[in-house]
């Protein structure tokens, strides 16, 4: 399979990536070598193959679901780039 | 003999002599720091001035006599992306050039309860990715024993800063190599423990079912220690492995006799440097007299593990650092149309190149039609490297072979070619994918650069493979070499 300059912008815009058109055409080339290069799995017969989750017998981890302390508020907003009244504050989402 | 040419026994047992002070050997990092960093560039943040406070702290403790840690009043550098309370943390991006932690990460926590001191944050290649220290979006760090050369990646930073004996050890991340390669370029012992040994918790995620965080030291013993200090099992990490946790120092004692190596010939294969493949050669013949034996192996899906590797690791990165949106941490882009709009233009400016190009191989290969033909099919293909490793370690205690295929490459040699770039980690990679344990020792010089032995264990054997790597040491004089700065 290959990718071109049109899968490129489809794929930046699902990433929230804006490319120049310098960077669009690198990463066409790039990432054609790179998938080539991966096209190399296709040698192996995989179809009874099962895909590995997690590489130790690890099962999911269960707690009980007790109200415990989190980080409190001031700490959490001490990185905000931009705070009001506590909360993250951010551009209009509706135009 | 500076304080810095000890060991961390032979610190500790210095300080709780007093015949070292935390307060002399915290002044002797920061020499030393001033005095080479200015060429070997490991550090990103320094945290100097509370380093100071708390040596001070430990020097009365030590005075009273009380209960201290094992490691108390120790210094050392942490890798730039496992997060530490009230001191800056960059990943080596720009995104989070004004990020401070309001928390530690476990091992940031689990260090200061063993008693040791923050000298500061190491640079590394941008949130992990790359295997140079070229990626990082502030300073390229140098190898210590040819500064035109990279230090390895992506814990440059953390393998320079111990073998320029800026800090008696550091800690580092591995999701393909990144300890163990860099420690293999700088003539240092790098041990990537096995997945869940040591809690990701607080380490800011590259791939999940791959990252790992180790210690960076100049002996093995010293690596056993920090070990120990950092393994155990959290609830804060659900892949966290609740394992009993053995005494890895005391597990360095014994012997290797009758222990039955296999080494793997798709690592001494083409691609390998003749000079590197001579220095694993002779190490070989060092475990011998030691009482081991060894014959070839085949781990025969060793050469699908780059490509099944790029692909599942990219994939998971571009789920992971879709969190670095402008809104809640890191830097926010000025002026966005909306918030869509803004979510675009914090990442475009935030994220370099290689990290760009990651998300993109990341976000193609997990979407709409193509997730069967690439995430899913090197899921499948994990599983026959793994099950490699599973069926090696049926005949095999260890395994046994190169860290790196090649010694530390020049700045700029290979930084417009990224799947070159990635051929360097060929042979740490399979073993991340398998999740297994592995540690680098130096084992030779060719033509001046350090070359690095590996060697892989059995899950959560990292009492074998320090006690092996010790013996070599032991029985060799290839850690004591040191760079001239």
């Amino acid at each position: 399979m290959s990718i071109n300059l049109h899968d490129v912008e489809h794929v930046a815009k699902l990433a929230r990536l804006l490319l120049t058109d310098e960077e669009k055409e690198r990463y066409t080339d790039q990432l054609n070598a790179i998938l080539k290069y991966a096209d190399k799995l296709n040698e192996l017969n995989t179809d009874d193959v099962q895909p590995t989750t997690h590489v130790l017998p690890i099962r999911n981890v269960m707690r009980e679901d007790e109200v415990r302390p989190s980080l409190d508020r001031e700490h959490v907003m001490k990185n905000a780039p931009e705070e009001e009244d506590g909360q993250f504050r951010v551009p209009a989402v509706l135009e | 003999m500076t304080p810095l040419d000890y060991t961390l026994a032979e610190l500790k047992q210095q300080l709780s002599a007093r015949t070292l002070s935390a307060t002399e050997l915290t002044d002797a990092v920061f020499a030393r720091i001033a005095a080479t960093d200015g060429t070997v560039q490991a550090f990103l943040t320094l945290n100097e001035e509370q380093a100071r406070a708390e040596a001070r702290r430990y020097d009365d403790k030590y005075i009273q006599g009380e209960g201290l840690g094992a490691l108390a009043g120790i210094p050392a550098g942490i890798k730039d992306n496992i997060i530490t309370e009230g001191l800056r943390t960059t990943c080596a991006s720009r995104f989070l050039d004004n990020f401070v932690p309001v928390h530690d990460a476990f091992v940031s926590r689990k260090l200061k309860e063993a008693g040791v001191i923050t000298a500061g944050k190491l640079n590394m290649d941008e949130f992990a990715m790359g295997g140079s220290n070229e990626n990082s979006a502030y300073q390229v760090t140098r190898n210590p024993w040819d500064v035109e050369r990279v230090p390895g990646g992506s814990s440059g930073g953390s393998a320079a800063a111990v073998a320029a004996g800026q800090v008696p050890f550091s800690l580092g991340s591995d999701t393909g190599g990144s300890i163990r390669q860099p420690a293999s370029y700088c003539g240092i012992v790098g041990l990537k423990p096995t997945y869940g040994l040591v809690s990701r918790f607080g380490l800011v995620a590259f791939a999940s079912s791959l990252d790992q965080i180790g210690p960076l030291t100049r002996t093995v013993e010293d690596s056993a220690h920090v070990l120990q200090a950092i393994a155990g099992h959290d609830t804060m990490d659900s892949t966290s492995a609740n394992v009993e946790i053995p005494d890895y120092a005391a597990a360095l004692q014994g012997d290797v006799r009758g222990l039955r190596i296999g080494v793997p010939k798709e690592y001494m294969g083409e691609g390998v440097d003749p000079k590197v493949k001579q220095a694993v050669l002779d190490a070989l013949k060092t475990f011998e007299s030691l009482g081991a034996t060894w014959e070839e192996v085949s781990l025969p899906h060793t050469e699908y593990a780059v490509a099944a590797y790029y692909l599942l690791a990219s994939s998971e990165a571009s789920s992971n650092l879709s969190r670095f949106d402008g809104v809640r941490y890191g830097v926010r882009a000025e002026n966005p149309d909306n918030l869509i709009d803004l979510y675009f233009k914090s990442r475009s400016e935030g994220f370099g190149s290689e990290v760009k190009r990651r998300i993109m191989l990341g976000t193609y290969a997990l979407s709409s039609g193509y997730y069967d033909a690439y995430y899913l099919k090197a899921q499948k293909v994990r599983t026959l490297i793994k099950q490699d490793f599973d069926q090696a370690f049926q005949k095999y205690d260890l395994l046994i072979g190169p860290t790196a295929p090649t010694t530390a490459f020049k700045i700029g040699e290979q930084i417009n070619n990224p799947l070159q770039m990635y051929m360097n980690d060929i042979l740490t990679i399979p073993v991340s994918l398998a999740g297994v344990p592995a540690i680098s020792v130096p084992c030779g010089m060719a033509d001046g650069l350090p070359v690095g032995l590996q060697i892989i264990g059995k899950p959560f054997d990292e009492s074998a493979v320090l006690r092996a790597a010790h013996l070599f040491e032991q029985a060799t004089e290839h850690h004591k070499l040191r760079p001239q700065l």
